[in-house]
């Protein structure tokens, strides 16, 4: 057996100049095949010889197979990040890429190669190396499953397994995907696949952007003519329809031994992937529960060409790869072994009781609707039990489109209480947000009213379908909805409570607004809603007698969970800013309530329509205890005005985010109390209980790198641990591992993205979003703090603070909304300049006049600074001025 | 030390000389009409003129030139005698001579193509890039005097930008001047943002090369207050200062950069001597943004300014209330 430099150049040899790709990691050996006695020559790249110059001893070995129809080309920035890693001193991984039989520059072999045999070739060519352990196998496509085969076949060896968009198994009963099935089909498929390079050229334009022509051109290089282009089609024709496929068995037998694999498993995807959409990612992650998933939003088949996958693998790696043999342990929790009461637990206390714990006061159409403690229980008890009649089974996920409410709140107790986990995403995300957050999350489940269940069939969301509403039988069918929740109730009535789930079994996936990106899946655990449950009892003297107004959808969930009754005033529930304050008080009064939660749109027109109230509603205001303002801080003027309001109540506005619903919290009082302050920022408070805050200070670069520290007064990103802290992002590992980077190493810990310090006192201030932050010549800035300076002047609505110019060197700029408003963007005039730049601690270089500042429409204060500073940077390069 | 200073007559060159007395040094300033320093010992003639050029120099330790023939319009051969040759005259002279520090002054515009530059250093002076015959004659001549950077004359570029200030007869002067007859438009709005420095940061940036010749010499720096403003709002605040009518009236940066060229081939054939009410390099120069990385020039030349926009404003108001 003999390996060597390949300087020769035929028709058939990986030609010198392609993009990205050192021709001295190409190689090429004679591989004897282990039945036919015959041998192939393969081809393939090895850093091996690299890592020995550098002096190295590799770690271990990357095993890459490539798919069809790419070549070991699709591997070259894993091969060359695998190497600079290695000299830079980070673990050594030697990469072996292969070109398959019949693929790239490796040898046409004249026969057909089902799945089994390229598994047992893969396995020839790596016992012709003597391949020694450990292995982390990476496959892409169909040549992911051939990965996966040789890591089933070598348990001695194998450390880990990694997959880009791939396959395990076909479920049986669901057709295979158009494109291939068209491509496969006799005739079309010899002349898509071999005669012409239709599906080669087709797979190459998938990638989003474009790939480089010259890229491109690398891709095709080995497959020049019909007769080098078989393979393609062979591999084609290879995919198993039925189980009458003679690769059927081999994808079986694959399939299942996946399903035992206990080594780490790493699983990157693209879901825009007209083929290996996320349906079969949800496959492997059945068959791998433990595997490390990043969908990477907007990527697609060809995510090798579109994502820094080659980071990601190194990333893993030096994190998983090195600690040999099984799956790492969870992280160890330290509040574990806290006492744990079920969020359903009140509910079985309270089961006989006949008094309301749920009144509704945001009937569609008008009216009330009073439900009781028994009803309540009845009807959460049916539904757990009807889900789980249907097949519906622990760990399952249950996608939940129905507006809050009292069956909103039914829904989701039964999930909770059958062991389903609930994914919940907000309506306000629209229909594209909405449907890739569903898509993302992969329910098993759709509960949904018409609207909602109408855009599942649209948009070819997953799941069982269940429609809350009786519907026609045309309707039914035309939603292809499966059951009704009526029909699920009925079979409640006679079917076996299922078990409860533990402590630490997943329980929700809450989706973030959105406004900082793509919508995000946050995973609770039974655990961790418990203690947040707990936490907002303790913190805010929540009892059986205290009664909740909520006027913020998130928390009216919780009422039934804390054991005491809860209102929701009339409103409509999706639109905060439709409720009045008479509404609030005939819900104080109807629900006795010593607590009223309201959002910050809806104190706003709480606070206008006050007008209106009568001498009874301002006595029902009069009883409530606590208010609080959820959501976003609110400014002390707005506080102030809805204090008034409830002369008795003590006014609150924590700070949270979907992560870690409650962190600290501040009341009126203690707002004024910081209002001479030379702090910048907003004041949020103390830490709630025992939540703990740290700062990880800001470098240079606006990054933040420093260890987290409780030390007064330094800017930097706000890191957070709470019991009630989510258990981590869903499918997006790399997201969760930049989330928790640095932490401390007790208990669970949280990067928020929010910038800002904390005082003497330990009340933390908040001074903007990381991605905001300016780094200047004098160090990071962050935009709060300066436009809050900004807002005093009575020249200004509203302000932000963006940066122009180079990184390390970034200009302060001034984006205003004027009183009055301007009609055009432009300079703003020199008297509110002066005034302006007078206000401003930071110096600024200029300040610009707009009509409206770009904000998300569901957070009426989260102006979008980035975007803003693109625009302002245009506008001061001197460009053609348009809106921002 | 002894120090020459040539251009001691114009308004820079003037500030320089003043401090360069201040600070004690004996200064000899060589131009053609009386600089009007005291304390400064004046050579009259040009700077073209080798015999003036060997009487400055006599004795001489440190060079700070500034002499050139800065206009938007002119005679290119008028240009190149002052700026290229008499430069290279100097030179000669200086090492002639034995003088271990020149500070050559040059301008951003010799690197300035007419696109943006936004928080750039010094990049090199290129003669073939550079707008109009001023941004090339000064392009030519700085890289002549950093060739001569050796260990006997350690030379240093220095490029302030938009040099400003009470009684200023070139850049306020004008600017006033054009506004009065309402030929100041603002182009597209006069949202550009530049970088301009006030004459006392200048003129101390121009010693302060003087004194580190011996860490920064080899290479050019550009010279600002670090502190950028849209270029309208740096004109307005001029005339509001001088109690001129601020300009009324923005001209899209297109049509004026078009207008520019035309007027400037009609200036060309015309005779005379006034400037042209618009350039081309004065419509890049009014719409486009250049403003500068200050860290380097800062570190280099162990200085910061002194005197912030705002303050040089009220200073500018205080002159124009006398």
């Amino acid at each position: 057996m003999s390996e060597h430099r390949k300087p020769v150049l035929g028709s058939n040899r990986v030609p010198l100049e392609m993009p990205g790709l050192d021709p001295r990691w190409s190689r090429t050996r004679l591989v004897p095949d282990s039945r036919s006695g015959s041998a192939h020559e393969w081809h393939y790249l090895d850093t091996l010889d690299e890592l020995q110059k550098l002096g190295v001893r590799p770690v271990g070995t990357i095993l890459a197979v490539h798919g069809n129809p790419t070549w070991s080309y699709l591997w070259r920035d894993l091969v060359s990040a695998s190497v600079r890693a290695a000299d830079a001193g980070q673990p050594a991984w030697r990469v072996i890429a292969v070109d398959q039989l019949d693929m790239g520059f490796s040898a046409r072999t004249g026969v057909t190669r089902p799945l089994a045999q390229r598994v047992r070739d893969l396995a020839d060519f790596t016992d012709s190396l003597a391949l020694d352990g450990p292995v982390v196998t990476l496959g892409h496509d169909w040549g992911g499953v051939v990965a996966f085969g040789w890591a089933v076949d070598h348990p001695d060896l194998l450390a880990g397994v990694m997959s880009l968009n791939t396959a395990a198994h076909h479920p049986a009963g669901v057709p295979i995907p158009a494109p291939l099935r068209l491509a496969g089909t006799r005739g079309v498929l010899a002349a898509s696949t071999e005669t012409t390079s239709a599906f080669l050229n087709t797979t190459l334009r998938l990638a989003r952007p474009a790939l480089d022509p010259a890229v491109r051109d690398a891709y095709r290089a080995p497959y020049g003519s019909a007769e080098r282009r078989r393979g393609i089609g062979g591999f084609v024709a290879d995919i198993p329809t039925d189980a009458r496929h003679e690769s059927f068995a081999e994808l079986q037998r694959i399939a299942a031994g996946v399903a035992k694999l206990t080594v780490p498993a790493l699983l990157l995807w693209g879901p825009r992937d007209p083929i290996f959409g996320d349906r079969y990612l949800d496959d492997l992650v059945d068959r791998l529960p433990h595997a490390d998933v990043h969908r990477f939003e907007g990527a697609g088949h060809l995510i090798a060409e579109e994502r820094d996958y080659a980071g990601a693998v190194l990333d893993w790696l030096s994190e998983r790869g090195t600690t040999s043999g099984t799956a790492t342990a969870p992280d160890t929790d330290t509040d574990m072994s806290a006492s744990f009461t079920p969020l359903w637990a009140a509910l079985d206390n309270r089961r006989a009781d006949a008094d309301d714990a749920v009144i509704d006061m945001a009937v569609r159409g008008g009216g009330e609707r009073h439900v009781s403690w028994q009803q309540l229980d009845d009807r959460v008890r049916r539904i757990a039990a009807g889900l789980a009649s249907v097949g519906v089974q622990k760990g399952h996920r249950v996608s939940v489109l129905v507006p809050p409410g009292p069956t909103l709140t039914a829904i989701v107790y039964g999930c909770l209480r059958m062991g389903a986990v609930v994914v919940v995403a907000d309506a306000g995300l629209g229909v594209q947000g909405l449907s890739r957050a569903v898509r993302g999350a992969w329910p098993d489940v759709i509960i949904g009213e018409a609207r909602g269940l109408a855009a599942a069939r649209a948009l070819g969301w997953p799941g069982m379908r269940i429609s809350v509403a009786r519907l026609p039988w045309a309707s039914r069918r035309l939603l292809a909805v499966d059951y009704t929740l009526g029909e699920i109730v009925e079979r409640g009535t006679s079917a076996p409570l299922p078990v409860e789930p533990a402590a630490d079994d997943p329980a929700a996936i809450l989706f973030t607004s959105g406004s900082t990106g793509p919508a995000k899946g946050v995973a609770y655990t039974h655990r961790q809603l418990s203690a947040l449950r707990d936490v907002l009892a303790a913190h805010f003297g929540i009892d059986e007698e205290t009664g909740l107004v909520t006027g913020f959808a998130p928390f009216a969930l919780l009422g039934p969970a804390l054991g005491t009754r809860s209102a929701t005033p009339a409103m409509d529930v999706s639109a905060p800013r439709t409720l009045t304050a008479r509404a609030v008080a005939a819900a104080v009064r109807a629900s006795d309530s010593r607590i009223v939660f309201l959002s910050p749109a809806a104190i706003l027109n709480v606070v206008a329509t006050a007008g209106a109230l009568d001498a009874d509603d301002r006595a029902a205001l009069a009883t409530v205890r606590t208010f609080l303002s959820t959501g976003a801080p609110v400014g002390e003027a707005l506080l102030a005005a809805a204090a008034e309001l409830m002369p008795n109540a003590e006014p609150h506005t924590p700070y949270g985010m979907t992560e870690c619903l409650l962190m600290t919290d501040v009341t009126l009082d203690g707002i004024r109390a910081v209002g001479g302050a030379a702090d910048r920022g907003v004041c949020v408070g103390s830490p709630i209980g025992a939540n703990r805050v740290l700062i990880s200070a800001l470098d240079a670069d606006g990054a933040a790198v420093g260890a987290p520290r409780s030390t007064p007064g330094v800017l930097g990103e706000v890191v957070i641990s709470a019991a009630h802290l989510k258990t981590a992002y869903d499918r997006l590992w790399l997201t969760d591992r930049i989330s928790t980077l640095n932490t401390p190493d007790d208990g669970r810990w949280h990067r928020t993205g929010d910038v800002g310090h904390l005082d003497a006192e330990g009340r933390l201030w908040i001074e903007g979003r990381l991605p905001h932050v300016l780094t200047t010549a004098e160090g990071p800035l962050a935009p709060v703090g300066p436009e809050q300076q900004i807002e005093g002047s009575a020249f200004v609505r509203r302000a932000a603070l963006v940066g122009v110019g180079p990184a390390g060197l970034r200009q302060a700029v001034a984006v205003i909304e004027t009183l009055p408003a301007v009609t055009r963007p432009g300079l703003a005039a020199p008297d509110v300049t002066g005034d302006i730049r007078e206000r401003s601690s930071v110096p600024l270089v200029a300040v610009l006049a707009v009509p409206s500042l770009p904000t998300d429409i569901r957070h009426n204060s989260k102006i979008d600074r980035t975007r803003l500073s693109v625009w302002a940077e245009r506008t001061l390069a001197g460009g053609r001025i348009t809106s921002p | 030390m002894i120090v020459a200073v040539t251009g001691a007559s114009g308004y820079l060159g003037r500030a320089v000389a003043r401090d360069l007395v201040a600070a004690g040094h004996e200064v000899r300033t060589l131009q053609r009409r009386a600089s009007g320093v005291m304390g400064a010992t004046d050579v009259l003639g040009s700077i073209t003129d080798r015999d003036a050029l060997s009487r400055t120099l006599e004795g001489v330790e440190g060079v700070i030139h500034l002499a050139a023939k800065v206009s938007l319009a002119g005679d290119p051969a008028e240009f190149r005698s002052v700026n290229v040759e008499g430069t290279r005259l100097l030179l000669d002279e200086a090492e002639h001579r034995g003088v271990s520090r020149f500070v050559n002054v040059s301008s951003p515009s010799v690197a300035h193509s007419g696109s943006a530059l936004e928080g750039v250093g010094a990049e090199p002076a290129s003669p073939a890039h550079a707008r109009g015959e001023y941004a090339r004659t000064k392009a030519e001549a700085e890289l002549l005097a950093l060739d001569r950077d050796s260990h006997a004359m350690r030379v240093v570029v220095i490029r302030p930008h938009l040099v400003w200030g009470p009684g200023d007869p070139q850049l306020v002067g004008r600017i006033l001047d054009r506004a009065r007859r309402g030929r100041l438009p603002l182009l597209d709005g006069g949202r550009a943002l530049i970088d301009s420095t006030y004459i006392d940061n200048a003129a101390s940036g121009l010693v302060a090369a003087l004194h580190r010749a011996e860490h920064a010499h080899g290479r050019a720096y550009v010279l600002t207050n670090g502190e950028p403003r849209p270029v309208g709002e740096l004109l307005i605040s001029m005339c509001r200062a001088s109690n001129v009518r601020p300009p009324q009236w923005s001209l899209p940066a297109g049509i004026a950069r078009a207008a520019g060229s035309l007027i400037e081939r009609a200036w060309a054939l015309r005779p005379g001597t006034d400037e042209p009410p618009m350039t081309r390099f004065l419509a890049e120069q009014l719409s486009t943004a250049h403003w500068f990385d200050q860290r380097e020039t800062r570190r280099a030349l162990d200085w910061a300014p002194t005197v912030s926009i705002d303050e040089g404003l009220r200073r500018l108001a205080a002159h124009a209330a006398r």
